[in-house]
């Protein structure tokens, strides 16, 4: 198909230390969803790009690789609570030749007022894993797996931040597994006036990913069954998977 | 972290209100070229805020920039003057070591390795 191969981050290349989320299957599904979009990527023309929670910057690195060649002075953002992360993905960065700002917040909190509408392309592999409440947002290495209750605590507290960042054709790709409830996901951005696809579904030994794509799509949503969206998604992904 | 991030960042301690746009002590700075790519700038020119722009640049040693912010024309005109200065205030230098402090609080926020830490601690959130 393409002469070159796929520009993702080098595995080789990406820096690591023991407090920081090393790439893993959900970090690969999530690059290959990126790449799945490349097209639409590069003819969306984003002006600002931004990942939250950018642990070893594989997925940054892997996002700026993949536009460089063909959109030059893109804005790239990335954030991360823990500051052995943030470093780590400026080193990730520099080992490719590239250079993003990488500011160490929760969420996005120090952006929210001023970046406003100006988001293009988010990008989240955010702490996903149902864990007991009280491990969500401990120092180090637990604050990026641990998701609290059903794995939503902190993926919820981020939904609104997103379509606060994002601009009028802003599109959003967030990391899910079955068991986090993506359908309720799904049904929380409807009522925002977002539409959603699956882009990746991939069942590794622990668990089942699905990797979700968020758009505006102008409508307003008055009413909504719940019922509704659980049964359009199940349907998505069981026509995906046959896909597959 | 460069200036375009810096007009983009504000301090949120809880009860906060003005907590834009947050002083640079500047430590260590470094430059680095990025193409030009006047497209670009000028989709950002509408985001920026100037005043902020201006004297985080001068904080950051750089004073080219007009102090007052030039009108559409002299964005839109063939000479590029202008749009040369704002591409390396904007993309170009880095504030490398050094401090963001919070105009309502003086509450200072580390920067090292070009890394901003913006955490709140827990009595301020
Ligand atoms: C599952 S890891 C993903 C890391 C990397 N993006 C990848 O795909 O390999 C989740 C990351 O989110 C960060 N994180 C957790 N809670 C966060 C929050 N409230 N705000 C910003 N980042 C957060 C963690 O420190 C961790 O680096």
């Amino acid at each position: 198909m393409s002469e070159t191969p796929p520009e993702i981050a080098d595995i080789m290349r990406v820096s690591s230390h023991r407090e920081v989320y090393e790439p893993c299957d959900d970090s690969f599904a999530l690059v290959d969803a990126l790449l799945t979009d490349q097209t639409n990527l590069i003819n969306h023309k984003p002006n600002i790009c931004m990942e939250i929670g950018c642990g070893s910057g594989y997925v940054i690195t892997s996002l700026i690789l993949l536009l460089k060649s063909k959109l030059s002075n893109i804005h790239y953002l990335a954030t991360d609570t823990n500051p052995l992360a943030a470093k780590v993905t400026t080193e990730t960065l520099e080992a490719h030749g590239l250079k993003a700002d990488v500011i160490c917040t929760d969420i996005a909190s120090c952006l929210e007022t001023r970046l406003a509408g100006l988001v293009d392309v988010m990008v989240v592999n955010p702490p996903y894993v149902p864990t007991p409440e009280y491990e969500v947002g401990m120092e180090g290495i637990a604050s990026s797996w641990a998701g609290g209750e059903n794995g939503r605590s902190v993926i919820d507290r981020m939904l609104p931040v997103v379509d606060r960042l994002l601009s009028e054709k802003g599109w959003f790709y967030l990391v899910t597994l079955s068991c986090n409830y993506p359908s309720e996901i799904c049904l929380m951005m409807r009522k925002r006036g977002f539409a959603w696809r699956i882009l990746v579904q991939r069942s590794t030994e622990e668990e089942n990913l699905i990797i979700l794509k968020f758009w505006r799509d102008g409508e307003e949503v008055e009413r909504l069954e719940e019922e509704t969206i659980s049964d359009e998604f199940s349907r998505s992904l069981s026509l995906f998977m046959r896909k597959q | 972290m460069r200036l375009i991030t810096h007009n983009m960042l504000s301090c949120n301690i809880k009860g906060v209100t003005n907590g834009f746009p947050l002083k640079i002590e500047a430590e260590k700075v470094i430059e680095k070229e990025v193409d030009f790519n006047p497209d670009f700038l000028k989709h950002m020119f509408a985001k920026i805020e100037w005043k902020a722009l201006v004297e985080a640049a001068r904080a950051m040693g750089y004073g080219e920039l007009p102090e007052d912010s030039p009108d559409v024309a002299v964005i839109e005109s063939a000479d590029e003057t202008f749009l040369k200065k704002l591409h390396h205030a904007l993309l170009e230098i880095h504030l490398e070591e050094g401090a963001l402090v919070c105009p309502e609080t003086g509450r200072k926020f580390p920067v090292n390795k070009g890394i901003p830490n913006m955490l709140l601690h827990e009595d301020e959130v």
